[in-house]
């Protein structure tokens, strides 16, 4: 490649850079149509993916509490959530149509029971990993069976979790875009309605890249939510520090 | 006072745990269970706080049964430690401590305070108190769990084998503590242990369970190495229960001797003729202020040439010494076993030499007090 050419190549790379920002900075918002610009999808999307994340904690919760108490329950109840998992979520959203119509449930419902795969499993392991020696100290102690769970084994389990709901968030606020099929998906309305059908490729690099920082901003603060909910279990370097030098005698 | 009545644990599969106990807990002083695994000891200590209930027989605290209480409020009233001490991750080393005031009712900042005693009381810093227990070395998190477990003032304790998983310097250390805790406090301690070592350490009354849940002693410490009553009890305590059986008698039955004992200005003629006069292989020397320096023997001293003070001369090192007032035969036996002389060094409160005590000697103050 001659130097003149590496120039132009390089030249038509900034253009179609400088092209997708500037489709971005005009789509934001499109006064003329509130529905259509970026910022309300973005805003839909983040409404879809947390709204059904939430709903997939307040439904794994409980379950994985029942789960842990009566361990039979759980190898039926894990199967039927990784079955449901097997279903394409596109056929799920057109399943739907017919009960929740065109309303964002249409997508909300089925990105809840998906979570479950992933969140079931974790509070039922971070509520199995609770040492056994702390839980007896805390019936010796003199706990309650609920007072226990509430203030002991839930609490122990947090990480584990939290470490579940990181994994499912980010695989739910990829799959929203899905149900832009149905006409809902928030950013994936982008990709599929104003980049696909349009062969044009400025909304589709928009509409990823928004997505991925969605999905970044959205694991850094349960991160964040991690810190600051367990303390505790911070394994860092000056834990292991602390180790080797220990405060007074053994 | 605890009493066991007939207590049994037969589980629907078969298994018998613990078979038709009766036993008597004295209050105020410090009982070991100790057994093989599978000798029902564990069973039978968490029958008193109702961890295990029993499926026949009776237990009382203080006469009353403790299946007239809601388990919960009984054990509140009892501490508990337990092996690998259970603290709750989650929460600072005072808020563990402060765990059943807090079940109780207490206020918050009337717990913590209490939790701050407690710590003192056990050997923690003020420091540790906002550490989390993961961040505590073994030993120092057994203490947390034995302040846990005094936090409400118990007047029961039960500890089920506390020190098993610390490392043996620090079990050591551990349980010189509990007996100090146990002078100032004077709490009913029930203690599980499959270390027969630990038992007679820490016990007042010893319990041993054979396999199936059936006591097979029950003695003071003493009396058990002494008359174990059936060939499982006496396998149990050990080949050597002869000689840890004199840790029960004092150093201070010995005589010490002082003629081969002789401070570093001596010369070494003198010393020789003194020692070779009695027939004494060995002899000591300490320096002025009576503190040992070493052994030579007296065959050295032979050949050393004439006006040498033994300060000069090589000395073999003075080893391990027992403290004529404190001790007890097994120490001084232990001093004399490990001394390059075979002659066991007795010593006072501020480590001066008080004599030596020879293997015959110690065998003849044996005989008679084991007699």
């Amino acid at each position: 490649m001659s130097a003149a050419e590496t120039a132009h190549a390089g030249t038509a790379a900034w253009d179609w850079v400088t092209g997708v920002a500037q489709w971005g900075v005009d789509n934001w918002s499109r006064p003329g149509e509130p529905d259509r610009g970026i910022r309300p999808r973005l805003v839909q999307h983040m409404r879809l993916a947390y709204v059904s994340i939430g709903i997939g904690l307040a439904l794994a919760l409980p379950l994985g509490l029942a789960c842990a108490r009566w361990t039979r329950l759980y190898p039926p109840v894990l199967t039927g959530v990784n079955v449901l998992y097997a279903v394409p979520s596109i056929a799920l959203f057109f399943l739907m149509l017919p009960y929740t119509g065109f309303s964002e449930w249409t997508a909300i419902v089925p990105l809840s029971l998906y979570t479950l795969v992933i969140l079931l499993p974790n509070v039922v392991d971070g509520l199995r990993q609770v040492p056994d020696h702390v839980r007896q100290a805390a019936v010796a102690m003199g706990f309650g069976p609920l007072r226990r769970l509430v203030a002991v084994e839930m609490p122990v389990a947090v990480p584990v979790i939290i470490a579940g709901l990181r994994v499912a968030s980010v695989a739910t606020i990829s799959m929203v875009s899905v149900a832009s099929l149905v006409g809902l998906g928030g950013l994936g309305q982008l990709i599929l309605t104003d980049g696909f059908r349009r062969q044009f490729d400025a909304p589709i690099v928009v509409g990823i890249l928004l997505t991925v920082a969605l999905a970044l901003v959205t694991d850094a603060v349960l991160v964040l939510a991690q810190r600051r909910l367990t303390p505790w279990a911070r394994r860092d370097r000056s834990r292991r520090a602390r180790a080797a030098a220990p405060v007074g005698e053994r | 006072m605890i009493t066991f009545e007939g207590a049994s644990k037969h589980y629907p599969d078969g298994t018998v745990a613990v078979d038709g106990l009766d036993l008597t807990v004295e209050t105020g002083a410090t009982t070991v269970f100790v057994g093989p695994s599978g000798s029902g000891k564990t069973t039978s200590l968490r029958m008193i706080n109702r961890m295990v209930e029993p499926t026949g027989g009776t237990v009382r605290i203080d006469g009353r049964d403790v299946r007239d209480q809601d388990p919960a409020v009984l054990r509140r009233s009892i501490g508990y430690v337990i092996q690998q001490a259970g603290l709750f991750p989650h929460r600072t080393v005072l808020d563990n401590i402060a765990t059943v005031p807090l079940l109780l009712g207490w206020r918050r900042a009337k717990a913590r305070a209490r939790a701050a005693e407690l710590m003192e009381l056990v050997g923690l810093q003020p420091a540790q108190a906002r550490r989390y227990p993961h961040q505590l070395s073994g030993g120092q998190q057994q203490r947390v769990g034995v302040a846990r477990a005094l936090a409400a003032d118990p007047p029961v304790l039960l500890m089920d084998e506390p020190f098993s998983a610390v490392d043996p310097v620090v079990r050591t250390t551990l349980q010189d503590e509990l007996l100090r805790l146990q002078q100032e406090l004077h709490k009913t301690i029930v203690f599980v242990t499959h270390d027969i070592d630990e038992a007679v350490r820490l016990g007042d009354r010893i319990a041993v369970f054979r396999p199936g849940g059936v006591l097979a002693q029950y003695d003071a410490p003493e009396r058990l190495l002494a008359e174990p009553v059936d060939a499982f009890v006496e396998s149990f305590i050990g080949y050597d229960r002869g000689v840890r059986r004199l840790s029960f008698f004092p150093a201070r039955e010995l005589s010490p001797r002082q003629d081969t004992v002789f401070d570093d200005q001596t010369r070494a003629e003198d010393a020789y003729d003194i020692a070779a006069g009695h027939g004494s292989p060995w002899v000591l020397v300490v320096s002025a202020e009576h503190m040992p320096l070493g052994w030579v023997g007296t065959e050295q001293l032979a050949r050393v040439p004439a006006g040498v003070p033994l300060g000069d001369l090589d000395l073999a090192p003075y080893g391990h010494t027992f403290n004529v007032g404190t001790d007890s035969l097994r120490a001084a036996l232990d001093a004399a076993v490990l001394s390059p002389a075979g002659l066991a060094v007795g010593v006072d409160d501020d480590g001066r030499v008080v004599g030596v005590v020879s293997q015959d000697d110690l065998g003849t103050a044996i005989w008679s007090v084991t007699e």
